[in-house]
């Protein structure tokens, strides 16, 4: 549930005024700027320049290519990922920050596609080595059926919970933030006690 | 235009320490999977070394274990932008084998989405080789143009990118009533594309600034090293399988060997060999034009001489124009249903291993210009 | 200039060294085996002699047939505009045979290739080293008795 489907929720005390939460805001905010690492592997990235060029536009969805690793959201494994590539693809996905995502693009990194027989030398599918959250398949994919894999992800990416639900918790963790809140409360008040002392 | 004057710096006197640059496999600029090893001083190239195989997909052990028709599928993942144009040699190898003639329009056809693949792939080459000198508009003009090419394809077989549609001895399917029109109007497209991009992009100070003089190849060493395709005619020698030796019905249609001819900057230099492309464009123009008059226009069977038992014996080196080159297969049939051996013998694995040679002294800004004007595939290098 | 009469050109030069020609007349390609001894002379004649002129060297493979390996080279004259098949034979046990990469370039990374594959030696190579398959690759995959590794650095490879 996104922010804006609140529009037609009970929440909704007025006109302009919306009631969620701050999950919901930052949700928003992260489902409609991913941004990707561009690098292609193999025929999907063909396809894939395709969604990229004008007629399908991909930047509509708040999309923008980053070269590098760190400063991306999503990486889009387009293509078959073969055993020489495989610890390059293993890498770059740890070189990326969290909340980290990964699209597997056609049949190749979904499974090995054509080359699931013979190919001595071809990865069996990408989620061998990293997690995969969408897949999309096809040999190659349609950009329309891309398209589809991308408002998967960012709905997965807008229903996901970022802070810990208070009853979900367990009660060794309550117990810890309590014990945590009564550990700073005592500094703080040390703290004020140290500083009255040195004024007079 | 205007004279361009040589600026000498002696570079001689200033030496800095040499560092070792990796360049790739996730590089945006190095076309696929291609990984660079560069040697630097300062800012120079004195070494590149190039690592393939990261795109290694066992085509050649795969073919051995599949039927001669469950091949063709492998060959067009082989270089994904010009499947069309793979398949062809392939197939005329076997049915030369085999004995099969097939029919005007069947042949017509072929050679009529061959040459339009042939544009689609300069289309890419052109628009990714001016995102490497930095212009995007191009880009997005190519690709849309492109689309109606695809649209086209995908109305034949049914895949956008990869057709499986030339079999051997015929076609998957006949083509559909308004295909004369489609291919029409995409001529008519590509040609005003074409004029815009020569203004936009061919003829920008800018462009012919960063690419003139960048990367020049001699004649001899490019026939040395095996090159084909734009690549060596942009060298300046017509070399060009349609004319050498024409196969299926090129020989009946009338077009120009389009070579760099140095008009602007040096023959055999990145400019030259991007230009080359656009004039071929044209040239597939003028053959399409043709095949369309020349083409039966009574529908037919295009099942009719598919054979019933693919199983031919002997061995052949059959080869056709590929747009990256000289596509290749060297195929030894035993008289069984599976290829004994096929090898694959792909122009951009060839072209690539020129780049250490034409890339020596070159700023590194410059190696990312040529290897856009090699225009690689690493499907096709690696297979 | 057909393959028989390049065979005749070359039967005088070589003698024992040219073994066979095989010329059906049907489609199937005509072609020459010559001796791993005398590899180079042979090629370097056949790049330089006038008339010949195989200035381009379209593809070098590599085969697995049950009794030998054989390399296979397709030449090709842009100056005549002819073609030749030219083959060499190699015993399994010590497929040696010495490397044309200084006759013309494009041998270098077509030979590296049929190294990678067949585990054949290019002798006088510059860099014989693997070029598709990763480097420390075991086995050589094109051989007809080749088993796919059931792990590579801790990855299953088959399916």
């Amino acid at each position: 549930m996104g922010l804006l489907d609140r529009l037609d929720n009970p929440y909704d005390v007025g006109p302009g005024i919306l009631l969620g939460t701050v999950e919901d805001l930052l949700n928003w905010g992260r489902a409609k700027s991913d941004w990707y690492m561009s690098f292609g592997l193999a025929c999907c990235a063909i396809e894939f320049m395709a969604v990229n060029a004008a007629h399908f536009d991909f930047m509509r969805f708040g999309t923008i290519p980053r070269p590098s690793p760190r400063q991306s959201d999503f990486m889009i494994i387009s293509g078959t990922v073969t055993l020489k590539m495989a610890e390059r693809i293993k890498r770059l996905y740890e070189q990326m920050p969290d909340p980290k995502y990964v699209i597997s693009m056609g049949s190749c990194s979904n499974s090995g596609g054509p080359y699931w027989q013979n190919g001595y030398h071809v990865l069996k599918g990408v989620d061998r080595i990293i997690p995969v959250d969408v897949y999309v398949p096809g040999c190659p994919p349609r950009p329309e059926a891309f398209l589809e894999g991308m408002v998967k992800l960012q709905s997965k990416i807008s229903h996901q919970a970022m802070f810990r639900k208070r009853q979900d918790m367990s009660q060794e963790d309550l117990d810890a933030i309590h014990n945590r809140q009564v550990e700073i409360e005592r500094q703080f008040q040390e703290f004020q006690k140290v500083q009255q002392e040195l004024k007079h | 235009m205007a004279e361009r004057k040589e600026i000498e710096i002696d570079f001689g006197r200033v030496e800095t320490e040499r560092m070792r640059l990796n360049v790739g496999p996730q590089h945006p600029s190095t076309h696929g999977v291609l990984r660079l090893e560069v040697e630097l001083e300062g800012e120079i190239v004195t070494d590149v070394i190039p690592h393939i195989g990261y795109l290694h997909r066992c085509f050649e052990k795969i073919s051995e274990n599949s039927t001669f028709v469950q091949v063709v599928p492998y060959i067009d993942r082989m270089d994904y932008i010009t499947s069309m144009n793979n398949e062809l040699p392939y197939v005329l190898g076997i049915e030369k084998l085999m004995g099969i003639k097939v029919s005007d329009r069947i042949e017509s056809i072929r050679v009529i989405i061959s040459e339009l693949n042939r544009i689609a792939s300069h289309q890419i080459a052109v628009a990714t080789f001016g995102m490497d000198a930095g212009a995007f508009t191009p880009f997005l003009f190519l690709f849309r143009d492109r689309e109606m090419i695809l649209n086209v394809f995908e109305k034949l077989s049914g895949g956008r990118l990869l057709y499986n549609y030339i079999r051997v001895g015929g076609l998957l399917q006949d083509a559909y009533p308004s295909f004369k029109n489609d291919v029409l109007d995409i001529i008519r497209k590509v040609r005003e594309t074409n004029v815009e991009i020569m203004n936009l992009l061919i003829d920008n100070k800018i462009f012919i600034e960063r690419t003139i003089n960048v990367g020049t190849l001699p004649a001899d060493v490019a026939i040395n090293f095996g090159c084909s395709g734009p690549m060596l005619r942009g060298s300046g020698v017509k070399y060009d399988l349609r004319k050498v030796e024409p196969y299926s019905i090129y020989d009946k249609f009338d077009f120009e060997v389009s070579v760099g001819d140095g008009k602007i900057g040096t023959v055999g230099d990145s400019y030259n060999r991007n230009i080359v492309r656009m004039y071929e464009m044209e040239e597939s123009c003028k053959i399409i034009e043709q095949a369309l008059k020349f083409m039966p226009d009574a529908s037919e069977d295009v099942h009719a001489t598919f054979p019933k038992k693919i199983a031919p014996k002997g061995e052949i080196y059959t080869k056709a124009e590929n747009p990256k080159g000289e596509l290749g297969f060297y195929i030894i049939a035993d008289g069984k249903n599976k290829p004994y051996r096929v090898k694959g013998r792909s122009p951009s694995f060839v072209n690539l291993s020129v780049l250490p040679y034409i890339s020596k002294g070159y700023m590194i800004a410059d190696l990312i210009i040529i290897l856009g004007s090699v225009d690689i595939v690493l499907g096709e290098i690696d297979r | 200039m057909t393959t028989k009469e390049i065979f005749e050109k070359l039967k005088n030069e070589f003698n024992d060294d040219v073994i066979s020609i095989f010329d059906d007349g049907m489609v199937s390609e005509p072609f020459i085996t010559v001796s791993s001894k005398n590899l180079i002379d042979i090629m370097l004649f056949l790049r330089d002699e006038k008339g010949l002129m195989f200035d381009y060297l379209s593809c070098l493979s590599g085969v697995d047939y049950k009794e030998n390996f054989t390399v296979i080279y397709n030449l090709f004259s842009i100056e005549i505009h002819h073609r030749l098949t030219v083959k060499v034979e190699l015993p399994k046990d010590n497929p040696v045979i010495p490397s044309v990469e200084l006759i013309w370039r494009s041998a270098d990374w077509h030979e590296r290739e049929t190294y990678d594959m067949y585990g054949i030696i290019f002798e006088g190579h510059h860099n014989l080293i693997r070029i598709l398959n990763p480097y420390d690759w075991e086995g050589y995959p094109l051989r007809k008795d080749y088993k796919a590794p059931e792990e590579y650095h801790g990855i299953k490879v088959p399916y």
